[in-house]
């Protein structure tokens, strides 16, 4: 069954997740309790810093990573823990990830041939060499490659054209779902705007969902529609983009925001450092739980937290008021 | 040679080139800089445009297939590129001019302890005791955002985290109390939080002890954040210098507008970023005229034959482009980027981060 919500459907959910690792009778909660859904079409966004847990999530959803409780649902249908061979196939080839280091994710002794085709050899996803030949060149020309490329090797193109080779890989399956794994953080500032425009473009020409992960606000807030911010394994706000800049309610989101430099001397000469320190915070009370303060903003927060981001959020809106250009 | 006395450092007509098997690469093409002292110079540009190799000419640090086959660097009195022994070299690198890299692993040994890599360097570079020298090493972790310095002294490497490391290396560097740090891209693999922390501590260091800063990045925001002045580098030259309001408030290089442009911030929803098209030219080829002509939008037929020469905008302000000439006709920059602190002012504020609430 399709859950809906507000008319959106809901493509991907998850719901209580947690991924833990053991590892020499040590246990390492990587991700706690994770709650979300992603709708058809949009961009959602998981941010936070390396170790929190977001790789981890989007490992779990393409089933590279185990999970140790919760669901994760597909079009309503459970697809981590044990499948059948036959849905172990629909999920890989729906939902696809793009990685941050294109180098690494490319065979470097396979040519790009290879290298885009593999899904389709492994899942058995042409007719005859004749239409795989021709998937892989519409891949190619998809992303600004040329056919003739095909021959060569991953090392001879430059980063930003590997980065195009891995997002052919992925759109060769012709997936629903992209999981971006901070495709774009190695790469330059020119190329950065060349791949970001490309991925919008297969978001509207072929109603495309990403789940885009990133540590860099500045390109979420362009790029996505909803934005959860992960801070050591949990969400601990989630909300619509401009929602979220425009009132930034958990401490971690603040220092989050204060901290990507903005390019503009005035400004960040005159900023202050605010640093997140968990251990500074005022944590009495009953144990807090992700909770929606506005409709569809969710904040990590127990009853007291709750009371004092309220006031906190009621202020911001005064001050907006009063000052509508400030 | 450099005959103002507050200039630290001056290169003249620069020229580096590489051997690649049987040809040869031009990785920098006639620079000339002063750097003054007490600043701090942010060099931007994009991936192989030469940042690095710039600054490794600074402390004889090419790889062995490289050289500088032309140019002048003058630091206290001294031309560097006539330097021919490694046991020179070693009187200049570390000692007077010290760099911080990307990757802190590659300043460390991963099998001794942190405490002793420190001690190491103050004992050799200031010919302390053993004692003084852990005394110094352990306030110098201190300096540095070490909590606990003194238990940590004894750990290796792995036990920290990549922040902390990078701190770490940021305390050698200072123990040897260079005139010149020199930082290559020494957040870029870090997180935004601690990548904020660590630009603090630079800029904060580099008040407390006089050190000149060489900020190498190809970020704008953390440029904003830390340089007083802005060298703005493409296919191994510099094409724009000048103080930090200048570059970002009043550009005057296509190529500069072009990084500007493609600026997430700037971008609008549903619209498409800008982005500069092409690739940068090939440095095994001669490069005529102005090398970023083939992707800019306002070359002009000069700017394919001739290599134009640096314009002066303002006494701190220059740019090489054509574009500057008296003859050539007016360009205003691109719209995008006019007025870019009133775009960024308002997007601040409808963020609401920075101003009272
Ligand atoms: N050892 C070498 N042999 C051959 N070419 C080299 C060598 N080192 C650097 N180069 C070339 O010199 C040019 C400048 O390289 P450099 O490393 O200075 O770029 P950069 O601006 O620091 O780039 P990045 O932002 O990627 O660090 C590049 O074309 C590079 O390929
Ligand atoms: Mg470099």
């Amino acid at each position: 069954m399709v859950s809906t919500n507000n008319e959106k459907e809901v493509l991907l959910s998850v719901k209580h997740l947690e991924v833990t690792f053991y590892n020499k009778k040590r246990r390492f909660r990587a991700v706690k309790n994770a709650n979300f859904d992603i709708y058809k079409g949009e961009t959602f966004a998981l941010v936070g810093e390396s170790g929190s847990g977001k790789t981890t999530i989007g490992r779990s959803i393409i089933r590279l990573n185990h999970t140790s409780d919760g669901d994760i649902l597909y079009k309503g249908k459970k697809i981590n823990g044990k499948l059948s061979k036959e849905d172990e196939k629909e999920v890989v080839r729906n939902i696809q990830m793009i990685f941050q280091d294109p180098a690494a994710s490319l065979n470097e002794r396979a040519t790009i041939d290879y290298c885009v085709s593999e899904g389709l050899y492994n899942f058995h996803l042409y007719e005859s060499e004749e239409d795989r030949l021709q998937k892989v060149d519409q891949a190619l020309e998809s992303v600004g490659l040329l056919p003739e490329h095909k021959s060569r090797y991953p090392h001879e193109f430059s980063g930003g054209q590997r980065q195009r080779i891995g997002i052919a890989r992925a759109m060769v399956m012709e997936p629903e779902l992209i999981i971006a794994d901070e495709p774009i953080s190695a790469l330059d500032v020119s190329i950065r705007a060349q791949v970001l425009n490309l991925m919008n473009k297969f978001k509207e020409e072929r109603g495309l969902t990403y789940l885009f992960i990133a540590h860099d606000l500045s390109v979420v807030r362009y790029f996505s529609d909803r934005i959860a911010v992960i801070h050591k394994g949990r969400i601990v706000e989630l909300a619509p983009t401009e929602e979220l800049f425009a009132f930034p309610l958990h401490p971690y989101t603040l220092s989050l925001l204060q901290a990507v430099p903005m390019p503009d001397p005035r400004i960040e000469k005159s900023k202050e450092l605010v640093i997140y320190d968990e251990s500074k915070r005022d944590l009495s009370g009953e144990k807090p739980i992700l909770q929606e303060i506005r409709p569809g903003h969710f904040v990590f927060a127990n009853d007291r937290e709750m009371k004092e981001y309220r006031e906190k959020l009621q202020e911001m809106i005064e001050f907006k008021k009063e000052h509508p250009n400030a | 040679m450099a005959e103002n006395k507050d200039i630290i450092l001056s290169v003249k007509d620069l020229e580096v080139k590489f051997k690649v098997r049987d040809r040869v690469l031009t990785a920098i093409r006639n620079i000339s800089m002063d750097f003054e002292k007490g600043q701090v110079v942010a060099i931007v540009g994009e991936s192989g445009s030469g940042k690095s190799v710039f600054t490794k000419t600074f402390t004889g640090m090419l790889d062995s297939n490289g050289k500088v086959t032309n140019g002048e660097i003058w630091f206290e009195g001294q031309n560097l590129c006539e330097i021919k022994k490694e046991s020179d070299w070693e009187k200049i690198r570390g000692r007077k001019i010290a760099t911080v890299f990307q990757d802190p692993m590659t300043s460390l040994n991963p099998v001794r302890t942190i405490g002793y890599q420190i001690s190491e360097v103050i004992i050799k570079h200031q010919g302390k005791s053993k004692e003084e020298a852990k005394k110094e090493a352990i306030s110098l972790m201190e300096r540095v955002g070490i909590y606990n310095a003194a238990q940590r002294y004894d750990e290796y490497p792995f036990m920290y985290s990549g922040g902390m490391r990078q701190r770490i290396v940021i305390a050698i560097a200072l123990a040897c109390r260079p005139e010149i740090l020199i930082c290559d891209e020494p957040t870029t693999a870090l997180d935004v939080t601690i990548q904020a922390q660590i630009i603090h501590l630079i800029k904060d260091l580099a008040k407390e002890y006089g050190f000149t800063t060489i900020y190498i990045t190809h970020d704008l925001g953390v440029v904003a954040n830390v340089a007083d002045r802005v060298a703005v580098m493409y296919a191994g030259q510099i094409i724009e210098y000048g103080l930090v309001e200048e570059i970002f408030y009043d550009p005057k290089h296509p190529y500069t507008w072009g990084l500007l442009s493609s600026l997430p911030q700037l971008g609008e929803k549903g619209n498409e970023l800008f982005a500069i098209r092409g690739t940068p030219p090939s440095l095994f080829e001669k490069v005529i005229g102005d090398a970023f002509a083939p992707r800019s939008d306002y070359a002009m037929q000069i700017d394919f034959e001739e290599e134009p020469p640096f314009f002066e905008v303002s006494p701190t302000h220059f740019a090489k482009t054509w574009l500057l000439d008296p003859r050539a006709p007016k360009v205003e920059a691109p719209a995008t980027i006019r007025n870019l602190h009133d775009k960024m002012v308002r997007l601040t504020a409808k963020g609401g981060i920075y101003g009272e609430h």
